[in-house]
C-alpha cells in the first residue's frame, strides 16, 4: 500500500462519514442553540488530550462574556506561552496574563494599547489576532497555535462589552453562597442537590428517577468499600422498608474496615507507593507499614488536616508520636536509585523535586513541576517560588545513590514490642521482630538552597529561602520556616486551594469525574468547575466540619444526585452526552483493584485480612526474570494459600514490572504522583478477564459453592451465580440466555478428559464429590458473567 | 486495532456520539459506535477510513516510512570496537586521556575515581566495505557485507551518563519516567494499519556476552499519559506469547466463540436497557481480543518459515526468544503492517572483560540484523520500513580498570557514539558525522537524541513540533522543546 494509492480511497470513505455529520451538525445547531450556552465553554478546534472537562460547544456566543469562564482559557492556551507568566521567554515585553500587563500601553508605542475596553478597532491585540497576514498574525504561524473563529469572536465580544477583568477563580478564597432555589422542591435530599438541580432545571431538563435498590446498594458498596454487597446484605436491604434503610447502609459501610482499604488504595496512587525502589535494578523496599497507617487513618476518620500535616511533617510535630513519624513516610515513597556510577547529587535533587511536585499536585492541584526549569508558562508560579517550596524538602540528611540492601536514611526502626504497644495498626508478621521504615527527618542546621538554572542539579543560581506561591497565599511570618510551617500554610483559613482540591477529589471518587475535571490542574490551563458554587459550598463545609472526610462522603452518598439511575435516555445523550449536569448517575469502568476484588469477593475466595507485607498473587511466569540484571527482585514466586486471595491494594508493586493485570486496567504506574486514572477499554482487558487464572479459578469456585447447595434447581443456580456477581437477579431474557448457554455447553461441549483441565486452574482444591461435567459447565457460565460489561462497570 | 475503532474509542468518540445520536435512534447509533457492526465482522482494514486524517490531521506530509523496527542494543555498545575507527588510540595506547580532549566532561562514579585514564584502541581490525567505503570492524562481518544498504551516524550524543536515565531518554525523550514511548507516540499519531495486531509490538532478548546485562523496565514501552490503547504490547517466546492471550487449558476455540456470542448478547440487553454506547465499545473489544487470539499465535509461529530463512538469520534463529528469532518475528509483524516493532537486546555493557563479552554480543546480532534488512528488501518492504540499530550511549576511549595486554573495559560515554539505519527513506551507503581522532568528541555534524527523534518522525510524515498531546495544560512532544530534522540523512 503506497500512500499515493491509498489517499483517494481514504478520502472517499471519509466523505462517506463526514457528509451525514455535517447535516446532523447543522441540524443540531438549529435545535440546541439556547441550551448549549452557559453550560459550555468555548471550544478550540484543536485535538486535545484526555482533559475533557467543561469544555466544548462551539455554537453561539454567551450573552455576557465572562473573563474567567470564557476569555482566560483562550488567552492561557494560545497566548501565555510567549506573553504569560514566564519572564524568560516573554516576547515584546508584553504580558497578557495580568491586568496591569494587558491594559498597559505597548512598550514601543506609548499611545497604543493591546486591549482598549469597549474599543475593538483600537485594540492592537485584536488587530493582530484577526490579521490574515502571517507576518503580523497572532499567534504567529510557527507557534503551531491557532485561534478558532469562535474563539476570536469571544475575544471581540469581550472587548466590546468592556473587557472586564477578574482573578483566577481557584486563587480566590471560597465562600459559601446560599443554596439556590429550585422548581422541584421535593427532589433535593440535601444541599448538594439544590446546586445540581438548579442547573439541570436551567437547561430545561429534570433529574433521573432514583436507581433501584439493588443498583444503589451495589454502587454505594463499591464506592465506599470497593467490595460488592453479599447476598445477605442485599436481602437485608431489600427487606428493610424503613425510611432510613439506605442511610443505615451508608453508616455501616463508612464504619467498616473495607472503607479504609478502599480509600487507601486511591491514596497510594497519590503517594506513588510501591514495594520497590523504582530505578534500574529496582530493589525491594519496605513501606507497607506506612500503607497500614493510611488504612488505619481513614478508618479512624482522622481529620484531613491532621492526615496531611502528619504526612508532611509528622516528625516535626511537638512531642511527635511514633504514629506521626510513621505517617511522614509519605514523602519517602518516591523512587530511589542504586545504579552504580550515578552522580549522587543529581539524584538527591531529583528526590527533592519529586517531593515538591507531589505535595503541590496532591494538595494544591497545581503543576508546580513546570516551574522547575523556568517560570511557569501558564500559572503565576515563578521558578523562584518552586525552589522556595523545594527548600522545605531539601533538609534531609539523605543520599542520592544508595547501596544494595540499604534502607535509605533517614529511617526509624520499629520493634515488634513497639508495634504491639503503640502501633497496633501495623500488621507485623510473627516471623519479623523489627523493621526499618523510611521517614522524614531534617538534618541539624540548615542546608542552603539555591535556584537551579534549567533545573540542573549543579547549575546553582541565587540562594532561596522557604517560600510558597504568593498568588495562592503569602508565606507570612506566622508560619515556621520548616515543613510544619508549610503544613500549617496549607490549612490556613485563607488558603483557597486545599479544601477545594480535596472535596473535588472526593467528588471524583464518587462520580468518576471531579467538579473540576482536571483534578490535577486547578491552574489556568485546567478545566473550569462545572458547578463552582457547589464546589465552594462543599469546600467551606468541609473546612467547617473539621475536615471530616466520612461526613463529606456521607453527604455525597445521601444526595439525590448520587442516588439517581444511570440510565441514559436519548434526550440526555443528545443534550448532555458528557453528563456534565449530572441529570443521571454516571457510568464508568471500575478501578483495576475493584474489578479484581469483586471477582475474589463474589466467588468467596477473598481473604479479608487487613495490612501486612505485600503479597504475590498469580502472575504470568517469567515477567520479572526476563528483564532483570540478576540482582534484587529477580524472580516472581507467587504466594501460596490465602495470600493469593488478598485485596488488590496488597499486591506487591515492583515499579519496573508492575502487576500486569492491574496496569492493563489503567492502574497508575506509581512512578510519580497521580491523582486520577484513565478509563480506557482495550482488548487486552478482555484477555485478562477471560484468561487470567485468578478469574478462571474464581469462576470455578463460585460454580462449586453453587453446586454444593443441592436444594437449588438449575434456574436457581444460574440466578445464584448471576446475583452473586452482579448483585441483582437476571431478567427473563438474561436467564434464558444463560440457560441456553448451559444447554450449549452440556450438549455440545467438550467432555473429553482434557477438557477438565480448566478445572485444575488455580490453587484451591476441588471437592471430590462434585460432578466434573456439571462443574465445568457452571464454571464457564460464571466466567461469562464475570466478563459482562456490568461486572466491570459502576452503574 | 483498526483505525476506525480507535477513532471512536479514543478522542473523537464523544464528539461522534453526540452528533450521531441527534437524529438517529438508539439502535442505529449503537451500530455506528461499533465499527465491527457497521462493516461486518469480516471487514478488513481497507474498508475503513484511515485514521491518518483523524483528529491529529496526520501525517503532515507524505511519509517515506510507514513502519519502524527499532533494534535497541541495551547497555551501550562500544562504537570504538564496531564502527568508529580510531587508529590514534593504538598509537597512544596506555597514555592518559588529555584534559584538552576531555574538557571537563563529567564521568560516571565508576571511573571518576580512577587515578588515570589509559587510552586503548580496538582489539578488532577495521576495514572499509562496499562502494560507500564504510568502516566496520571484524566483529560485524555480515553487517559489513551490506554496508551499502546502511546509513551510519557516527555523531550521536546524549545527555545522560547512566543506563536508566539514558534508555528512558532514548525511548521517551525525557530522562525521568512518565512520558510516552516513541512507539506509543507513533500509535497515537498515526494509528494502526491492521485490525488484529497491536500497533506497537515489543520483543526482548538477552545477550550472550553479558548474561546479567542491564535490566529493562516495562515503562520503556509504556504509554505515559497517552491512552493505554497505545501501550507497547510485549510478544514473548512462551506458551502465552501475549499476556493472558491463551484460552484456559481445556477450553476449545469453538467454546470460546460460543461464550463470546452469549456474552455479546447479554451485553446488548444491557445496552438496550441503559443506552450506554460504551457497552458496544466493550463488545467490540472482545471481538478484537478474539481475533488477536488467532492472529498473534499465527504470527508467532515461525515453524512455517522455510529453512533457507532460518539459515539466513543464523543458527540462533531456531531458538525461540533469541535476538535472531525475534528478528524473524519482527519481519513477520512488519509484513502484517504493524506500525512500530521494538526489539531490545540486553548485555551491551562492557565495563570490564570487553573483548570476551563484545565478541559474543556482536555475534548475537550481526547476522540476524543483516538478514532482517535483506529479508525486508527482498520482500519489497525495506523501502517504506525504517530500521534503526543502536544503544543508549557509547563507551569511553580509555580503559575502565586496569589495561592489560589482552583485557580492558570501557565506561559509559555520552558525547559520541554510533548507530546505523536502513530503509525507510534514509540515505543508503552513507556515513554521517565525524568524531575527533580520540573518538571522544564530535567535530562535525552532531546528532542529538532529540534530532534523531525529529528525523524518525519526519520520515514517518510527522512534523515533530506539531504532533502534540495536551496533558495537564501543556502540549507535550516526543522531542520535548528541542530537536532538528537532519535532512542530510534523508535520501
Amino acid at each position: 500500500m503506497t500512500t499515493k494509492k491509498h489517499l483517494p480511497k481514504k478520502w472517499k470513505s471519509l466523505w462517506f462519514f463526514i457528509v451525514p455529520f455535517l447535516f446532523l451538525f447543522l441540524f443540531k445547531m438549529f435545535l440546541n442553540r439556547p441550551s448549549e450556552r452557559d453550560l459550555k465553554v468555548i471550544k478550540s478546534d484543536e485535538h486535545n488530550g484526555s482533559e475533557g472537562g467543561a469544555a466544548v460547544g462551539d455554537v453561539g456566543l454567551p450573552d455576557v462574556i465572562d473573563y474567567s469562564l470564557h476569555v482566560k482559557p483562550i488567552l492561557s492556551d494560545k497566548c501565555y506561552a510567549c506573553h504569560g507568566p514566564d519572564g524568560g521567554t516573554r516576547e515584546a515585553d508584553f504580558r497578557i496574563d495580568t491586568k496591569e500587563g494587558a491594559y498597559a500601553a505597548l512598550k514601543d508605542d506609548a499611545h497604543a494599547f493591546a486591549i482598549v475596553p469597549g474599543d475593538f478597532e483600537n485594540s492592537i491585540a485584536m488587530k493582530r489576532i484577526f490579521s490574515e497576514d502571517p507576518k503580523t498574525q497572532m499567534p504567529p504561524p510557527e507557534s503551531n497555535l491557532k485561534l478558532s473563529g469562535n474563539e476570536k469572536q469571544v475575544l471581540k465580544k469581550w472587548i466590546e462589552q468592556g473587557a472586564v477583568w477578574s482573578d483566577h477563580w481557584a486563587f480566590v478564597k471560597p465562600k459559601k453562597k446560599e443554596v439556590p432555589g429550585v422548581g422541584n422542591t421535593s427532589w433535593p435530599k440535601n444541599e448538594i442537590d439544590y446546586f445540581i438541580l438548579a442547573k439541570i432545571e436551567s437547561e430545561g431538563l429534570s433529574p433521573s428517577e432514583k436507581a433501584d435498590k439493588e443498583t444503589l446498594l451495589r454502587r454505594v458498596y463499591l464506592d465506599l468499600t470497593g467490595l460488592p454487597p453479599s447476598l445477605e446484605d442485599i436481602d437485608e436491604f431489600l427487606s428493610d422498608q424503613s425510611s432510613d434503610a439506605y442511610e443505615k447502609v451508608v453508616d455501616k459501610l463508612l464504619a467498616s474496615d473495607a472503607y479504609g482499604e478502599r480509600m487507601a488504595s486511591g491514596w497510594m496512587d497519590i503517594a506513588r507507593y510501591a514495594d520497590s525502589h523504582g530505578y534500574q535494578d529496582d530493589l525491594e523496599r519496605v513501606m507497607w507499614p506506612w500503607r497500614d497507617w493510611v488504612i488505619h487513618a481513614f478508618n479512624e476518620n482522622l481529620p484531613y488536616d491532621k492526615f496531611i500535616k502528619w504526612q508532611l511533617a509528622g516528625d516535626l510535630m511537638p512531642n511527635a508520636s511514633m504514629e506521626q513519624i510513621v505517617a511522614s513516610g509519605f514523602n519517602r515513597n518516591h523512587k530511589i536509585t542504586q545504579e552504580g556510577g550515578v552522580i549522587d547529587e543529581e539524584y538527591r535533587v531529583e528526590y527533592v523535586v519529586d517531593r515538591t511536585s507531589t505535595t503541590s499536585k496532591a494538595l494544591m492541584g497545581l503543576t508546580m513541576e513546570c516551574a522547575r526549569c523556568h517560570d511557569h508558562k501558564y500559572d503565576p508560579l515563578s521558578q523562584e517560588e518552586f525552589y522556595g517550596m523545594y527548600t522545605f524538602f531539601n533538609q534531609l540528611d539523605e543520599k542520592g545513590r544508595i547501596e544494595y540492601n540499604e534502607t535509605p536514611a533517614p529511617f526509624i526502626t520499629l520493634t515488634d514490642e513497639e508495634v504491639n504497644d503503640n502501633l497496633s495498626f501495623i500488621q507485623m508478621p510473627d516471623s519479623v521482630n523489627k523493621i526499618d521504615l523510611m521517614v522524614m527527618k531534617d538534618a541539624p542546621g540548615l542546608r542552603k538552597t539555591y535556584l537551579l538554572e534549567r533545573g540542573v542539579y549543579d547549575a546553582k543560581g541565587k540562594e532561596v529561602s522557604f517560600n510558597t506561591p504568593e498568588s495562592v497565599l503569602e508565606f507570612s511570618d506566622k508560619f515556621e520556616n520548616n515543613r510544619l510551617g508549610l503544613a500549617e500554610w496549607f490549612f490556613d483559613d485563607d488558603n483557597p486551594l486545599t479544601s477545594r482540591v480535596y472535596v473535588n477529589r472526593l467528588w471524583q471518587h464518587m462520580f468518576g469525574v471531579g467538579i473540576v475535571a482536571t483534578s490535577d490542574d486547578f491552574g489556568s490551563q485546567g478545566a473550569l468547575p462545572t458547578h463552582p458554587e457547589l464546589l465552594d459550598w462543599m469546600a467551606v463545609s468541609f473546612k467547617d466540619s473539621g475536615w471530616d472526610i466520612k461526613a463529606m462522603l456521607k453527604k455525597i452518598a445521601m444526595s439525590a444526585t448520587y442516588q439517581q439511575s444511570s440510565k441514559i435516555t436519548p434526550k440526555l445523550l443528545k443534550t448532555d452526552p458528557d453528563n456534565i449536569l449530572l441529570a443521571r448517575a454516571p457510568r464508568y469502568k471500575l478501578p483495576a483493584e475493584v474489578i479484581r476484588d469483586n471477582v475474589l469477593a463474589t466467588s468467596g475466595l477473598l481473604e479479608e485480612k487487613i495490612g501486612g507485607p505485600s503479597v504475590k498473587p498469580y502472575q504470568p511466569p517469567g515477567l520479572w526474570a526476563e528483564t532483570t540484571s540478576g540482582v534484587g527482585l529477580t524472580k516472581y514466586i507467587p504466594d501460596t494459600g490465602k495470600s493469593l486471595y488478598r485485596r488488590s491494594l496488597y499486591t506487591f508493586w515492583k515499579r519496573t514490572v508492575p502487576p500486569p493485570s492491574m496496569i492493563t486496567f489503567d492502574a497508575a504506574t506509581r512512578d510519580f504522583c497521580e491523582v486520577k486514572r484513565q478509563k480506557t477499554s482495550t482488548p487486552l482487558q478482555a484477555l485478562v478477564l477471560l484468561n487470567d487464572p485468578q478469574v478462571v479459578e474464581a469462576s470455578r469456585v463460585l460454580a462449586t459453592t453453587t453446586l454444593q447447595n443441592e436444594t437449588l434447581s438449575r434456574e436457581e443456580r444460574i440466578k445464584h451465580i448471576f446475583r452473586s456477581v452482579l448483585s441483582r437477579y437476571p431478567s427473563q431474557k438474561e436467564l434464558e440466555n444463560c440457560i441456553s448457554y448451559l444447554d450449549d455447553i452440556e450438549e455440545d461441549g467438550d467432555n473429553s478428559e482434557e477438557a477438565f483441565a480448566i478445572l485444575e486452574i488455580g490453587a484451591r482444591e476441588i471437592p471430590a464429590d462434585i460432578s466434573k461435567h456439571q462443574l465445568r459447565a457452571y464454571t464457564l457460565l460464571a466466567n461469562m458473567i464475570f466478563n459482562l460489561d456490568e461486572a466491570v462497570t459502576k452503574i | 486495532m483498526s483505525e476506525l475503532y480507535k477513532h471512536f474509542n479514543h478522542n473523537n468518540r464523544r464528539h461522534f456520539i453526540k452528533n450521531a445520536s441527534l437524529a438517529l435512534g438508539g439502535l442505529a447509533m449503537a451500530a455506528m459506535t461499533d465499527p465491527l457492526k457497521i462493516f461486518g465482522a469480516n471487514s478488513n482494514a481497507q474498508a475503513m477510513p484511515d485514521l491518518g486524517n483523524g483528529p491529529l490531521n496526520l501525517p503532515h506530509f507524505a511519509p517515506k516510512a510507514k513502519r519502524v523496527v527499532y533494534l535497541f542494543q541495551s547497555g551501550g555498545p562500544s562504537q570504538l570496537e564496531l564502527f568508529d575507527y580510531k587508529p590514534l588510540l593504538h598509537k597512544l595506547r596506555g597514555t592518559d586521556l588529555p584534559e584538552s580532549v576531555r574538557m571537563g566532561q563529567r564521568l560516571t562514579g565508576m571511573t571518576s575515581g580512577q587515578a588515570n585514564f589509559p587510552l586503548v584502541g580496538s582489539q578488532y581490525k577495521f576495514n572499509q566495505y562496499g562502494q560507500s567505503r564504510a568502516w566496520v570492524s571484524d566483529l560485524m562481518p555480515y553487517t559489513a557485507k551490506i554496508a551499502d544498504e546502511l546509513c551510519f551516524v557516527k555523531t550521536m550524543h546524549t545527555e545522560a551518563i547512566n543506563h536508566d536515565p539514558a534508555i528512558t531518554f532514548f525511548q521517551t525523550g525525557s530522562q525521568q519516567s512518565g512520558r510516552p514511548s516513541m512507539g506509543s507516540w507513533m500509535s497515537y499519531g498515526l494509528g494502526s494499519m491492521n485490525d488484529n495486531l497491536p500497533t506497537f509490538s515489543v520483543l526482548l532478548s538477552r545477550g550472550t556476552g553479558r548474561l546479567n546485562g542491564q535490566p529493562l523496565y516495562s515503562r520503556l514501552w509504556g504509554n505515559g499519559f497517552l491512552s493505554s490503547l497505545h501501550q507497547g504490547v510485549q510478544f514473548r517466546a512462551v506458551k502465552d506469547p501475549v499476556l493472558y492471550l491463551k484460552d484456559p487449558d481445556g477450553m476449545s476455540r469453538a467454546e470460546r466463540r460460543k461464550m463470546l456470542d452469549h456474552l455479546a448478547e447479554m451485553n446488548h440487553f444491557q445496552e438496550e436497557k441503559f443506552g450506554d454506547p460504551e457497552i458496544n465499545s466493550r463488545i467490540a473489544q472482545y471481538e478484537m481480543a478474539y481475533k488477536m487470539q488467532t492472529s498473534v499465535p499465527e504470527t508467532m509461529n515461525i515453524d512455517d518459515e522455510p529453512d533457507h530463512i532460518f539459515r539466513m538469520y543464523g543458527p540462533d534463529s531456531y531458538k525461540p526468544g533469541t535476538y535472531a528469532a525475534n528478528c524473524i518475528l519482527a519481519r513477520r509483524l512488519l509484513e502484517k503492517d504493524v506500525r512500530f516493532v521494538q526489539l531490545y537486546h540486553m548485555g551491551w555493557d562492557q565495563h570490564d572483560n570487553l573483548p570476551g563479552q563484545i565478541e559474543k554480543q556482536a555475534k548475537d546480532v550481526d547476522q540476524p540484523t543483516a538478514a532482517l534488512i535483506m529479508d525486508l528488501k527482498q520482500r519489497g518492504l525495506l523501502e517504506d520500513t525504517l530500521v534503526i540499530w543502536g544503544g543508549e550511549f557509547g563507551r569511553t576511549n580509555y580503559s575502565q580498570g586496569v589495561l592489560t595486554d589482552t583485557n580492558y573495559g570501557r565506561d559509559h560515554h555520552p558525547k559520541c557514539f554510533s548507530i546505523f539505519m536502513a530503509g525507510g527513506g534514509v540515505k543508503p551507503g552513507f556515513t554521517y558525522g565525524e568524531t575527533d581522532e580520540f573518538g571522544y568528541n564530535v567535530v562535525k555534524d552532531p546528532v542529538h537524541v532529540h534530532d534523531l527523534h525529529a528525523t524518525i518522525l519526519h520520515l514517518m510524515g510527522v512534523d515533530h513540533e506539531r504532533m502534540t498531546y495536551k496533558h495537564q495544560g501543556r502540549r507535550f512532544r516526543l522531542t520535548d522543546v528541542a530537536g532538528n530534522v537532519i535532512n542530510d540523512l534523508i535520501g
